[in-house]
C-alpha cells in the first residue's frame, strides 16, 4: 500500500492504496463515485470510462499510480447545480434504458465533443463505436448527441409526442 | 421500536434512493411522521422504513389498502407495488396509472418497487405482463383509495358524495369549490384501514370500480421517466453502491471445464495477496474472499486450484450442436397439435417447399456482470440486488440456507438490465451463502468471463418446416416440427438449480423445458405441428444452461416461421404484405380482435415504410457492390400484435450485413406512456438486431470459448440503423372503447426482428440466411455458394 494522490472533479484526495490497483476501484470503493462501473475489466465495453486530461480513459485497466491528469467523472460533468448539456440532452432524448453503460456513453460523447463540437453522422460512430449498450439504446445516444452537437431534436421523441 | 426511524444511511438509501428528490426525502419525513404516531406494525411498509430494527419481515398483507398507498401529511402520495423496473418505464407507467385512479398529480407521488417487505407480492417482473396484468389491481386499490377518500370527504363537507368533485388530491364542493378538504387533511400519516378482497393479489380489487378510458388524463401521457436523471448525473444508488459497515468482497472460482470436480485448493497461493481473508469452497463451488474488490478479483485469479475433468465429454462443441440435436432422443415430446387433414392437403397440392431452420444458443450476456450484497447482520439477511423476481430471491435463499422467510428479505436497486438472468440469480444465492458462513456483509460480483460463459442461455432450436400451395399460390397445407435443446430448464430462483446448488451437488429432477409452437394468426386449414426436447449429455455443472431469455422461445421460433412464410410467399410469386394480408384475412381466430388488429399492424407498417408491392427477391442491379432489400415480419406475443419491416445493405464483397432502417407497427392496446412505449419497442428490436447479426455462443467439447466482447460480439454503434420508425396501433374495431385493455410490451417488438432481416436479406439478394447469427462470413459464404458473393 502506498499514498496516491488523485485529482477527481476539482478536488484532491489522498489514498492509501496498491499502486497496481485499477483506478475504477479506487473512484468506486474510495471515493465513493457511481458513475464509473464495472462492465468487463478487460477495457472491451467502456461502461467504467473517464476522462483524463480530454481523453476518455477506461479506467478499469488504468493503474492509480499511473493517472498523470486531472479526472473528470460523470459525477463532476454538472456544473453548479446545472446538467452538462449531454446530460440535459440525454434526459430530453429519454436516452437510458437500464442505464448501467450510460456512464461510459456520456464520458465519451464529452470527450468527442470537445475535440469536435460539429461531428458528422460517420465521427460519432466512429467514436461512440467501443462502448456497449446492452440495452441497445444506440439510437438514442446518437440522437442525443446530435441534440447537443446540431442543437436538433429527434424524429423520436417528436413520434412519441 | 415506534418512534426509531434511525435507518442506516445505506439501508435509506437503498429503500428510498440516494438521488433523493425533494418529494422522496419528504416522503422519508412524513413517514417518519407516520412511525411515531403510529406503531411500526401498524404501518404499511412500517417495518421495513425501521429497517434499523431486525426482522421478522413479514409479507405486507395485499388485502389491505395501506399496503399498496400512504397519503402523507404534505398531500402527497407514496405508492409500493411488488413489481420492478429494468429500465423500460415501468415504474413511471404504474404511477401513471394509480395518479389516475387515485386523482392526484404525477409529481405529488413516489413509488417504491419490490422490496419484499414493503412492498405486496407481486411476483417481480417477467413475462412483459407488468401492466397487463399487475397493472390491475393497482388500479383497482388506488381507485378504493378515492373512493374512500370521497366518503371521508363527504363526511367531513356534510354533504353526499355526489355533490363532491376531486382535483389533484383536494376534494371539494361541486356548487361551491372554495368549500374543500385535502386528502392529507382527513388521512395524511394515517391508515385507511380499509380492507380489500380477491382470491389471490392479481385478483385484488376494492369496492369502487376503474375509471373508463376517456376519464383517465396521467395515463397516455408521455412523462419521462424518473428513474432516468439519476442515471445521467451519476446520483443514482445501483445495488453495486451499497456499502456496509465490515463489508468485504468475494469473487468466485469457477471449474475450468464443465462438469470439472474439485481435487485439491492450494491455499497457500493466495496467502501473499495483502487483504485476503478466506477461501470458501463446498463442493464444487469455490470463492475466494478478501478486504477489497482488487484484492478479491487477484486472489480468484491466483488460487491454485487442481479439478478432475468429467470422464465423459459434457457437450458436443458447437459446431456439432445441430447435428446432435436431431440426432438426439428426445428428453419430451408434445403431442402433434393438428388442424383439418394435412397429409391429404399435401398429397394434394400442387407445389410442396420445405426448409431447415437452426438458431445457436444466445446468451444474455448482461453489460454489467450478475451481483449481489448479502447482509447477515442481527441473525438475519438481506440481499441488495437488482433481481427482477426479488420476492422468488427471497423465497429461494430462505429455503438454500434453510432460514424462516421472515428473517430473509430482498432490497431491490437498480442494475444493469435484466430479461430473464436474474430471474435465476445465481449472485443473490452465492453471496447469502458466503456471508452467512463468514458472519460479515459479503459483496460479490461475476467477472466478465464468468457471466458470459456461465449465465443463463436462450435454447437452440432446429426446425423442419412442409408447406403446400395450389394452384392459385394459396397455403393449403403446413407441417413444422421443433426440437429444442432445453431438457433441464431453470427455475425462477429454485434453491436446487442455481448454479450454486448444482455445484453443491444437488439434483433434483430436471425441468423438461420447452419447445414451442409459433403462435398462428393466419388462416391455415390443414396443419400438423410437432416439438420434442432434448438434452445434453452433461445437464448439471454446466455453463450451457437453459433458462428465460427475453421471450424464451419466441424469436427462435418466429425466425423460423416467419421466414418459411417467406419462402411460401416467394414460391406464390406473391408480395409478402399482401401474402400475409391474405392469410390474415382468412383466419377464423380473433380473440381480443387479434385478427381485426394484426391486419392493421401489418397495413401500418407497410404505410410506414412505403411498401411497394411487388415479389421477393427484388429485380435490377447492385450500386456497386451493396445490394438492398426489405423484407417484413408479422406476431403476436399474448395479445399484443406487431409488425417489423427491415431495408438492408449487403455488402456482396465482404457479405456485410447493415440494417439500414426498421419500421415497426405495434398494437398493444390502451398505451400508459407513449414515449416509454415507443422507447421500450426501439430497444426491443435493437436488442433482437444483435442477435440478428452477432449473437452466438461458441463452445468447444469442455468448455464455453465465447467469453468477453471479443470472443462474443454484440451489437455495436456503427450498426444502429439510420431511421427507427415505431407507429403505435390500436386497431380495435371500436377504438375508443371504456374498457380498452393495455397489453404486455416488454418484448411484443423483439419476436418477429430476427425473421425480418432474413427476409431483407433475401430480398436483397435471393439468398436465404437459415440459421442466425448473419455475420459477414457466414453471409459471404452463402453468396458464393449461391453464385453470386464477388470477392476473390
Amino acid at each position: 500500500m502506498s499514498i496516491v494522490k488523485l485529482l477527481v472533479n476539482g478536488a484532491t484526495h489522498e489514498v492509501d492504496v496498491d499502486p497496481s490497483t485499477p483506478l475504477l476501484y479506487v473512484l468506486r470503493n474510495d471515493l465513493d463515485l457511481r458513475g464509473p462501473h464495472f462492465g468487463c475489466g478487460l477495457g472491451q465495453c467502456g461502461v467504467c470510462s473517464v476522462i483524463i486530461d480530454g481523453n476518455s480513459v477506461r479506467s478499469c485497466l488504468l493503474p492509480v499510480s499511473a493517472v498523470k491528469g486531472a479526472i473528470t467523472t460523470l459525477e463532476g460533468l454538472s456544473k453548479d447545480g446545472k446538467l452538462h448539456p449531454l446530460q440535459q440532452a440525454w434526459i430530453d432524448e429519454q436516452a437510458p434504458q437500464c442505464g448501467y453503460c450510460q456512464n461510459g456513453q456520456i464520458m465519451t460523447a464529452k470527450a468527442l465533443l470537445d475535440r469536435n463540437p460539429n461531428p458528422t453522422d460517420a465521427e460519432i460512430r466512429t467514436a461512440m463505436e467501443g462502448i456497449l449498450c446492452r440495452c441497445m439504446t444506440y439510437y438514442r445516444i446518437q440522437a442525443a448527441i446530435k441534440r447537443v452537437a446540431h442543437g436538433t431534436a429527434t424524429a423520436a421523441v417528436e413520434a412519441a409526442q | 421500536m415506534s418512534t426509531s426511524l434511525t435507518l442506516p444511511k445505506a439501508i435509506e438509501d437503498a429503500l428510498l434512493g440516494a438521488n433523493l428528490t425533494t418529494s422522496r426525502r419528504s416522503f422519508l419525513k412524513a413517514s417518519g411522521a407516520l412511525v411515531v404516531t403510529l406503531t411500526v406494525a401498524a404501518v404499511p411498509g412500517g417495518s421495513a422504513l425501521a429497517a434499523a430494527a431486525p426482522g421478522p419481515y413479514v409479507d405486507p398483507d395485499f388485502r389491505q389498502l395501506d399496503t399498496w398507498i400512504v397519503i402523507h401529511p404534505d398531500n402527497t402520495a407514496t405508492f409500493f407495488v411488488g413489481k420492478t423496473d429494468g429500465g423500460q418505464g415501468t415504474g413511471t407507467a404504474f404511477r401513471q396509472m394509480m395518479c389516475d385512479e387515485l386523482d392526484i398529480a404525477y409529481d405529488k407521488t413516489t413509488l417504491v418497487m419490490g422490496c419484499t417487505d414493503v412492498t405486496p407480492d407481486q411476483g417481480g417482473s417477467g413475462g412483459s405482463d407488468a401492466i397487463e396484468r399487475d397493472g390491475w389491481p393497482a388500479r383497482r386499490v388506488a381507485a378504493e383509495a378515492r373512493r374512500t377518500l370521497l366518503d371521508l370527504g363527504g363526511k367531513r363537507l356534510g354533504v353526499p358524495v355526489e355533490q363532491l368533485v376531486v382535483t389533484n388530491a383536494t376534494i371539494a364542493l361541486k356548487s361551491d369549490p372554495a368549500k374543500q378538504v385535502t386528502y392529507a387533511d382527513l388521512i395524511g400519516g394515517k391508515r385507511f384501514n380499509v380492507a380489500l378482497t380477491g382470491s389471490n393479489i392479481d385478483a385484488t380489487t376494492g369496492v369502487a370500480k376503474v375509471k373508463p378510458v376517456n376519464e383517465l388524463r396521467v395515463v397516455g401521457l408521455p412523462l419521462k421517466r424518473y428513474d432516468i436523471p439519476g442515471k445521467v448525473d451519476g446520483s443514482l444508488q445501483w445495488a453495486v453502491d451499497v456499502k456496509l459497515p465490515g463489508m468485504v468482497h468475494a469473487r468466485n472460482v469457477r471449474p475450468p471445464l464443465a462438469g470439472a470436480s474439485l481435487q485439491r485448493i492450494d491455499e497457500s497461493s493466495v496467502a501473499n495477496v495483502p487483504g485476503f481473508i478466506r477461501v470458501i469452497s463446498r463442493g464444487n463451488y469455490v470463492a475466494v474472499v478478501c478486504e477489497r474488490e482488487e484484492q478479491a478479483i487477484r486472489a480468484a485469479r491466483q488460487l491454485k486450484v487442481e479439478w478432475k475433468r468429467p470422464a465423459t465429454a459434457p457437450f458436443p462443441a458447437s459446431g456439432e450442436l445441430f447435428n446432435y440435436m436431431r440426432r438426439a432422443t428426445p428428453t419430451s415430446r408434445t403431442e402433434p397439435e393438428i388442424l383439418g387433414n394435412p397429409d391429404a392437403a399435401f398429397t394434394g397440392a400442387k407445389r410442396v417447399i420445405e426448409a431447415e431452420y437452426e438458431v445457436p444458443f444466445q446468451g444474455h450476456t448482461a453489460i454489467g456482470p450478475a451481483f449481489a450484497l448479502a447482509d447477515p447482520s442481527n441473525g438475519q439477511m438481506t440481499i441488495y440486488s437488482n433481481d427482477m423476481k426479488a420476492y422468488g430471491l427471497r423465497n429461494g435463499v430462505a429455503k438454500f440456507l434453510g432460514m424462516p422467510r421472515e428473517q430473509v428479505r430482498v432490497v431491490y436497486m437498480d442494475g444493469p438490465q435484466v430479461y430473464g438472468r436474474t430471474a435465476a440469480d445465481d449472485a443473490g444465492f452465492e453471496a447469502a451463502f458466503l456471508a452467512r458462513e463468514l458472519g460479515r456483509p459479503v459483496r460479490l460480483q461475476w467477472m466478465r468471463e464468468e457471466e458470459t460463459a456461465w449465465d443463463t442461455k436462450g435454447p437452440p432450436y432446429v426446425f423442419k418446416l412442409r408447406g403446400g400451395l395450389d394452384a392459385a399460390g394459396k397455403v393449403v397445407a403446413l407441417e413444422y416440427d421443433a426440437c429444442a435443446l432445453d431438457h433441464n430448464h431453470l427455475g425462477y430462483n429454485d434453491p436446487e438449480t442455481v448454479l450454486i446448488a448444482q455445484l453443491m451437488g444437488k439434483r433434483p429432477t430436471p425441468a423438461k423445458g420447452d419447445a414451442e409452437a409459433p403462435s398462428v394468426m393466419y388462416g391455415i386449414p390443414n396443419r400438423r405441428m410437432t416439438t420434442r426436447v432434448v438434452g445434453l449429455p452433461m445437464i448439471w455443472e454446466t455453463p450451457l444452461r437453459t433458462g428465460n431469455l427475453r421471450d424464451p422461445n419466441g424469436p427462435q421460433v418466429t425466425f423460423a416461421f416467419e421466414s418459411f412464410i417467406d419462402e411460401l410467399a416467394v414460391a406464390a410469386n406473391a408480395d409478402p404484405v399482401q401474402f400475409r394480408l391474405d392469410l390474415l384475412t382468412a383466419s377464423e381466430e380473433d380473440t381480443v380482435f387479434r385478427r381485426a388488429r394484426s391486419l392493421a399492424v401489418v397495413r401500418a407498417a407497410a404505410k410506414t415504410y412505403g411498401w411497394d408491392s411487388r415479389s421477393s427477391p427484388k429485380p435490377g442491379s447492385a450500386k456497386g457492390d451493396i445490394l438492398s432489400g426489405r423484407g417484413i415480419s408479422y406476431t403476436y406475443r399474448s395479445n399484443t400484435v406487431a409488425a417489423t419491416i427491415a431495408e438492408v445493405e449487403v455488402n456482396v464483397q465482404t457479405g456485410h450485413v447493415w440494417v439500414k432502417r426498421l419500421v415497426c407497427a405495434h398494437d398493444c392496446g390502451l398505451v400508459i406512456n407513449p414515449e416509454g412505449l415507443h422507447h421500450t419497442i426501439e430497444c426491443g428490436m435493437l436488442h433482437a438486431l444483435s442477435r440478428a447479426l452477432w449473437e452466438e455462443v461458441q463452445f468447444d467439447a469442455e468448455k464455453v470459448t465465447s467469453v468477453n466482447w471479443g470472443s462474443h460480439p454484440s451489437l455495436r454503434h456503427s450498426d444502429t440503423p439510420a431511421k427507427i420508425d415505431v407507429v403505435l396501433v390500436n386497431g380495435d374495431p371500436n377504438p375508443g372503447r371504456p374498457d380498452l385493455a393495455p397489453y404486455g410490451a416488454g418484448e411484443g417488438s423483439h419476436k418477429p426482428l430476427i425473421a425480418a432481416v432474413a427476409n431483407a436479406i433475401h430480398d436483397a439478394t435471393g439468398v436465404r440466411m437459415r440459421r442466425p447469427p448473419f455475420r459477414k462470413e457466414r453471409v459471404l459464404a452463402a453468396l458464393k455458394a449461391a453464385g453470386k458473393g464477388t470477392a476473390a
